[in-house]
């Protein structure tokens, strides 16, 4: 889950990281303002979530009538279905030197790890560009953070004096937050070295781990996060706000995530990497999926009712594609239960409006002979999946 | 309507065998069953029968005063 | 031979009277697995399907050997549950419970690095060595699971559960049939990577290949390009990445929680270069594996 900046820095002001001088302001005549009492040039950012804005959402202008104009485009912007949640107006200082700072996991390891270079960036670009400027240090979430691993850091940039000092605190003071917030990345991608011992952070990115969004509610209540915010890339569609809500009205399997396409083949497929290659599948087929609805985590016959019934409903869907990898625990007859109900609901015919079922697994025998009562052809495992997915684009077009 | 299950009840085995109300609806891990109004009885709660997973359980319970039947055999 | 688990192993499950925990308990000792214990704080001295329940792991392992442990408790309670079995001694950890933050994942894999276990997961299913183990979730019904998994000289390393059997069940109907397969799990942070794994497989004589598959998101097929180039492997390695509809959707998550392009090394076009660089075979079709195997092992 993404944090607007401004979010960011209050985290990491509240820890004692130096900042830029910074405003965050909400009209164009308030960046003036704000712009007037920095002084000189200064930068302005648009507050945005989705990815793709990084150079649109930033103007650099020369003094505050710039800012107010700029202020204006910026207020503009579209992000994904939204406006801008306001812009960060900031001094642009230029120092004697400029870091970057990041902290993530390492798949590798299975440690949090730091990277840092002497040069400003995101360290992964900069990891394709630099590598011989960029220094790692691997620290635990087992244990508490000690000082010595940011000041051995500090070292290997070739800092010493009251500079190793303060940027020893820096470091250790961003790991430890990044632990406590259950961060999954944090991208400290611009910092500049105002004087001796002098730094400030100007640029900041900050991923919360999804995952922890519950325990780390106090913090999320601190920043003003809404109880359903998630952040998403772009505004959530009625389809997909309609799919969640069928999802958590019954706790029984998933049909997370549900997002919505402009294609026409309707589908109800199978979770976690079966929905990926089933959707992978049916486009190299040439089709157009619909919607992404992946089920899993056996649902209820109800869930599979629901989920069958709003994706059949969705404009310029007029038929469903039913599919899955083998399952294991989801059972293939309580699926097809589901959906020849949902379909039976709209008043259609189950075998004018599946353009294949290929479920095999648990309780599959079941299936087929409830398939088969309706007249509907169903798949066994001798059908794979590339087959199933070129079965129904074929019958679609 | 249940399109895919029917469960039947012999309510004369259900009156006779205490306690055997309450198991059917304890043991149902999809809630078909609910105490009746009158002591000893069950009601089938007829939203819930096409949920029926199969288990067997009710039928263990009371092998002669449940029958589960799939409509589509 | 087996990789992880052999005829012998012996394993108990914790959380083993949740809903899921039942299921999959039953099929394993209906496959011929041995569970020895389970574990439900609160709920000892039940039994479920004649085997016994106790509070605390420590009552198991005081008497008896204990190879092996799937947890498969609640959220919250995971993190505790690995530190519980690791304290009392057990090896083989396997992690079936979804969702845990990618900081208490890594705090407990460092736990277990530290003491000499070893965690598969969170987020994966287990591992079957079919005919002779199944320690986990994999491959439902006992009956289904011996139609998907065929002993054979596939070894088969996946990021998703449900794709673990799929692609099983395609080797066993070719005719491949499979040594053993582990699902490893879908979050950012797992126990035991590809790269981790490949050296076990190595070194069992009855794989002749194996088998990947992989998702965006995640830097485990570029270590296990690296490892590969590293080893001179004798294995010929297969690969398939799903989820190539997701390079056009950065930001967006789909599938496991580890399932996101943000970075480069994210893309699924990154991860099949690299590995295709390393000598790896990539599949672009699912259904294309048992073939690629095929042409890799000469046979």
């Amino acid at each position: 889950m993404r944090f607007y900046e401004f979010e960011a820095k209050q985290l990491l002001e509240k820890h004692g990281i130096p900042l830029v001088q910074s405003e965050l302001v909400k009209t164009a005549d308030e960046a003036k303002t704000a712009a007037s009492k920095i002084g000189g040039p200064v930068i302005l950012k648009a507050q945005v979530i989705a990815p793709g804005l990084t150079t649109a959402s930033v103007q650099e202008v020369a003094d505050p009538a710039g800012a107010k104009a700029a202020a204006a485009t910026l207020l503009g912007l579209d992000d994904g279905g939204r406006k801008p949640n306001g812009i960060l107006v900031e001094a642009r200082p230029t120092g004697e030197a400029v870091y970057s700072l990041s902290f993530t996991y390492d798949g590798t390891t299975k440690l949090p790890v730091i990277a840092a270079a002497n040069m400003a960036g995101k360290i992964d670009d900069l990891g394709d560009t630099h590598p011989e400027r960029i220094v790692r240090r691997h620290f635990s979430a087992l244990y508490p953070f000690s000082d010595y691993i940011a000041k051995e850091l500090a070292k290997s940039l070739v800092l010493g004096g009251n500079d190793l000092k303060r940027m020893t605190r820096i470091v250790s003071g961003l790991a430890r937050l990044f632990l406590k917030y259950d961060l999954a990345d944090l991208d400290i991608t611009s910092m500049v070295k105002l004087g001796e011992g002098r730094f400030a952070v100007l640029d900041v990115e900050a991923d919360l781990e999804i995952e922890a969004r519950h325990r780390q509610r106090p913090m999320l209540d601190d920043l003003g996060f809404a109880k359903d915010d998630l952040r998403q890339v772009r505004e959530p569609t009625k389809f997909e706000l309609e799919g969640a809500r069928i999802d958590a009205e019954d706790p029984r399997g998933i049909i997370s995530p549900i997002a919505e396409f402009d294609g026409n083949i309707g589908l109800v497929i199978g979770a976690g990497g079966g929905s990926l290659t089933l959707t992978d599948a049916v486009r190299k087929h040439g089709g157009r999926p619909a919607n992404y609805a992946a089920i899993g985590g056996n649902p209820s016959v109800d869930k599979a009712r629901r989920l069958t019934k709003l994706v059949l409903s969705k404009p310029g869907v007029d038929k469903i594609a039913v599919m899955s990898n083998v399952v294991s625990n989801t059972r293939a007859d309580l699926v097809a239960r589901g959906v020849i109900k949902g379909i039976t609901e709209l008043g259609f015919e189950p075998k004018d409006k599946i353009l294949i079922f290929r479920v095999p697994g648990a309780w599959e025998a079941d299936a087929a002979k409830i398939l088969q009562k309706y007249g509907v052809e169903y798949c066994d495992r001798t059908v794979s999946i590339s087959e199933a997915a070129r079965r129904a684009v074929e019958k679609v077009s | 309507m249940a399109m895919f299950i029917r469960v039947d009840v012999d309510k004369s085995v259900i009156e006779k065998t205490p306690g055997l109300a309450d198991k059917l609806v304890e043991v149902c891990p999809v809630n078909i069953f609910k105490v009746g109004s009158k002591p000893s009885s069950v009601e089938i709660v007829e939203d819930n029968v096409d949920e029926c997973t199969l288990c067997d359980l009710c039928m263990q319970a009371s092998p002669k005063g449940v029958r589960v039947v799939k409509l589509y055999e | 031979m087996a990789v992880i688990v052999h005829e012998d192993f012996q394993f108990i499950v914790q959380g083993i009277t949740g809903r899921e925990a039942l299921n999959f308990t039953r099929e394993c000792l209906e496959y011929g697995s041995k569970i020895i214990g389970g574990v439900t704080p609160g709920k000892g001295g039940r039994e479920v399907y004649g085997v016994p329940v106790y509070d605390t792991v420590r009552e198991i392992t005081d008497t008896q050997r204990v190879d092996g442990t799937v947890i498969t408790v609640p959220l919250a309670f995971a993190p505790d549950a690995a530190y519980e079995a690791i304290d009392a001694g057990i090896k083989e950890i396997i992690i079936i419970t979804e969702g845990i933050p990618r900081k208490d994942a890594s705090a407990v894999v460092e736990y277990a690095a530290l003491h000499g276990a070893r965690v598969i997961g969170p987020n994966c299913l287990g591992i079957i060595v079919p005919d002779v183990c199944r320690f986990g979730s994999l491959g439902g019904p006992a009956v289904d699971c011996r139609k998907a998994f065929k002993p054979g000289v596939v070894g088969v390393m996946s990021r998703s559960g449900g794709m673990t059997t799929e692609i099983c069940n395609a080797l066993t109907l070719s005719g491949l049939g499979v040594s053993t397969a582990i699902s490893i799990g879908g979050d950012p942070v797992i126990g035991s990577t590809y790269a981790d794994l490949i050296p076990l497989f190595e070194a069992d004589k009855d794989t002749k290949a194996v088998v990947v598959y992989s998702e965006p998101g995640g830097t485990a097929e570029a270590e296990l390009a690296r490892w590969t180039q590293e080893h001179k492997s004798r294995l010929p390695i297969v690969a398939f990445v799903a989820g190539r509809f997701m390079d056009e959707m950065p930001g967006m998550s789909f599938g496991h929680a580890g399932t996101v392009v943000n970075k480069k090394v994210d893309s699924p076009a990154d991860k099949m270069r690299r590995m295709r660089e390393a000598g790896i075979s990539v599949a672009e079709e699912i259904g294309d594996i048992p073939n690629l195997v095929r042409e890799r092992i000469g046979n």
